[in-house]
């Protein structure tokens, strides 16, 4: 029986594995291939199926006088854009999370969990609903088209995330944590940042890896709030997409706006596994 | 030069945490706070620490208004009954961290940090983290920090209630020690507890609390031996009193079923209805005495609880021994009628074998 379960377990482990992974290995191997090699018959192997080549890559970087596509300042646009908002989003959410954890509020019928509700609510109604409102807002303070502009945009749809986890983090972080800080001579901004922020890195550094999910893979503001001054990434790879398509690019970009996350998800996964608040209420 | 509270209260969700709770505490001495759980003894001490806002009433130490100075500038310590420490400093840093926060000298800080890590016997665990040590030594961390401190209010909020019964014991036999000599003779030591065993063996200024409302205040032998009325009895009294409505006639006492002797100090009671008050560990077994069923018998340490039944008189005996008894077998039992407490109808002491009695 146990050998069984083993069995299924690790051919479903291998078949999702493959799942998840074909795709870019299938995308690796388009990257390195030229018109002929994708148009022709399908071809698997390098050097034994087809001559591998870097025009894919070097597409990228060329300048679009000489017939390049240059993704690198739409790149260094969307890591700007995304780690900007992230940081902002992070400081206040966080701020405003530990404000709704440890305070009352009342203002008429409006409760804690009612302002904690309104945050999450941005994130509820689907995005187009938004947009207009958006384009109308930033092109009356005349940000419209602008780095500055979408990091207000992406400050408003990542904040939510990070004052929801957040706020659920600190509920967990016990109130005795903070009187005794208190009571240990600290005023409420250094409990605050003295001990209960160096007990709420695992919920910081998940929110903050939503925060850069959400914000990186964000299409549709990017498109829409955005013309020729400033592109980000999604809608630069999108665009390569011509009346011919280019394979072979369009992978080698869809790699290289893929990596970011995959590292994020390596080094964020080490600091997640350490749980640190066993300690503090036993 | 006192911590003085007058008429405090503090009533959220319009129940009473505390009800006009008035008392003055001299330096150098120690208090205990005896009550139930949700008794308010947390509330008490938080609101002297100044985590919490009373709702009327004022309280002043040493000639100053407290309620205008707030928690970090009070200079208290407080110990909670959850074993509060910081889950991201090691020991060493746990028991600095207050005094960092004052700034003091460094060699000051050193030394102070030493000698209340060799007072709770933390000697060697300096460089341990929170989550490495046990109950009992995370307990010793957050009462090494206290000390360190040397808070002129030392608050500590039922430390060991958290904590098996061994390391209770033997935490509780340190606690007396600190207390004895390291208790500097400018600090106030409050200790709350619901362990009227703690509050006997710490031997320190006694206050009853129920339901936000201070019942008694006294030296722990006069709460022992006088409980101003039945629900102190119950309080200060583990198991509680056992308490049995029963006449007063000439010559005896006598309950459902049950006849006693009259004890001698009851000689001035008028005949009629009371309430009598017996110590469980007043009762023993004995082949002369009433016939009773057993419903429960425990075993704790070294003594032996039974729970009794005759008819619709029930009783807690305590046996200083451990012993094996089944349930609904028929025991022999004795009340020592010497150690019978009166109560009146108004549920206040009016007989005691100590002597005292009520006004």
């Amino acid at each position: 029986m146990e050998k069984l379960y083993k069995i299924l377990k690790y051919t479903f482990i291998t078949l999702w594995t493959v799942f998840i992974v074909a795709p870019f290995l299938w995308a690796v191997s388009t990257s390195f291939k030229d018109f002929q090699s994708v148009n022709s018959k399908v071809t698997y192997i390098p050097w034994l199926d087809f001559e591998p080549t870097l025009e894919g890559w070097r597409v990228l970087v060329k300048s679009p006088a000489r017939g390049g596509v240059d993704i690198v300042e739409p790149y260094f646009n969307s890591i700007f854009v995304t780690c900007t908002a992230s940081l902002i989003s992070i400081i206040l959410g966080t701020l405003a999370a530990y404000a709704l954890s440890r305070f009352t509020f009342k203002a008429g019928f409006v409760r804690n969990n009612d302002i904690t509700f309104f945050f999450i609510s941005q994130r509820i109604m689907p995005p187009i609903v938004l947009s207009i409102p958006f384009f109308i807002f930033l092109s009356t303070i005349g940000l419209l088209d602008s780095l500055l502009g979408l990091v207000v945009v992406y400050i408003v749809l990542l904040m939510p995330i990070a004052v929801w986890i957040m706020v659920d983090f600190f509920n967990r972080v016990p109130k005795e944590l903070d009187e005794t800080a208190l009571i240990d001579g600290c005023n409420p901004y250094q409990a605050f940042y003295k001990v209960v922020l160096p007990n709420s890195i695992p919920g910081l550094i998940v929110a903050g890896m939503f925060c850069i999910i959400f914000g990186w893979i964000d299409f549709f503001f990017a498109f829409i709030l955005t013309f020729t001054e400033v592109q980000l990434l999604p809608v630069k790879v999108v665009a390569l997409n011509s009346s011919i398509t280019p394979w072979w690019s369009l992978s080698a970009s869809a790699l290289i706006s893929v990596a970011p996350l995959i590292i994020v998800a390596f080094v964020v996964e080490r600091y997640l596994s350490k749980g640190n608040l066993s300690g503090a209420l036993k | 030069m006192n911590l003085i509270g007058e008429n405090l209260t503090y009533k959220p969700d319009n129940q009473f945490h505390l009800n006009k709770v008035s008392f003055d505490f001299k330096k150098g001495n120690l208090y205990t706070i005896l009550g139930r759980t949700l008794s308010g003894k947390t509330t008490f001490l938080k609101t002297i620490a100044g985590l919490l806002n009373p709702d009327s009433g004022s309280l002043s130490f040493e000639g100053k208004d407290f309620s205008k100075i707030p928690v970090w500038e009070r200079n208290v310590a407080m110990v909670y009954q959850q074993f509060i420490n910081y889950p991201h400093l090691n020991v060493y840093e746990n028991v600095i961290f207050p005094l960092k926060q004052r700034k003091l000298s460094k060699d000051k800080i050193k030394t102070d940090v030493d000698e209340a890590l060799k007072t709770v016997g933390l000697i060697g665990f300096e460089n341990r983290k929170i989550q490495e040590l046990s109950g009992g030594q995370q307990q010793r961390v957050a009462l090494a920090r206290s000390l360190a401190k040397k808070a002129k209010i030392l608050l500590l909020d039922e430390p060991l209630v958290n904590l098996d019964y061994k390391l209770r014991e033997q935490l509780r036999e340190e606690f007396k020690k600190i207390f004895s000599k390291g208790l500097s003779s400018d600090a106030i030591l409050i200790y709350s507890t619901t362990d009227p065993q703690e509050v006997m063996e710490l031997n320190g200024e006694v206050i009853v609390l129920d339901e936000g409302k201070v019942l008694q205040k006294g030296p722990a032998k006069e709460i022992f031996e006088n409980p101003r009325n039945l629900k102190v009895a119950e309080i200060s009294n583990d198991p509680p009193m056992n308490i049995l409505k029963g006449i007063k006639s000439s010559e005896k006492l006598n309950f459902e079923n049950i006849s006693i002797n009259m004890p001698k100090h009851f000689k001035n009671l008028q005949d009629q209805d009371y309430s009598f008050g017996i110590r469980a560990s007043e009762i023993e077994l004995n082949d002369n005495g009433e016939e009773f069923e057993i419903e429960l018998a425990e075993i704790s340490g070294s003594e032996t609880l039974l729970h009794l039944k005759k008819g619709e008189s029930k009783v807690i005996a305590l046996i200083e021994e451990v012993m094996n008894f089944k349930i609904h077998e028929k025991v022999k039992i004795k009340f020592n009628e010497n150690k019978f407490y009166a109560f009146n109808k108004e549920e206040e002491l009016i007989s005691s074998p100590y002597g005292v009695s009520n006004g």
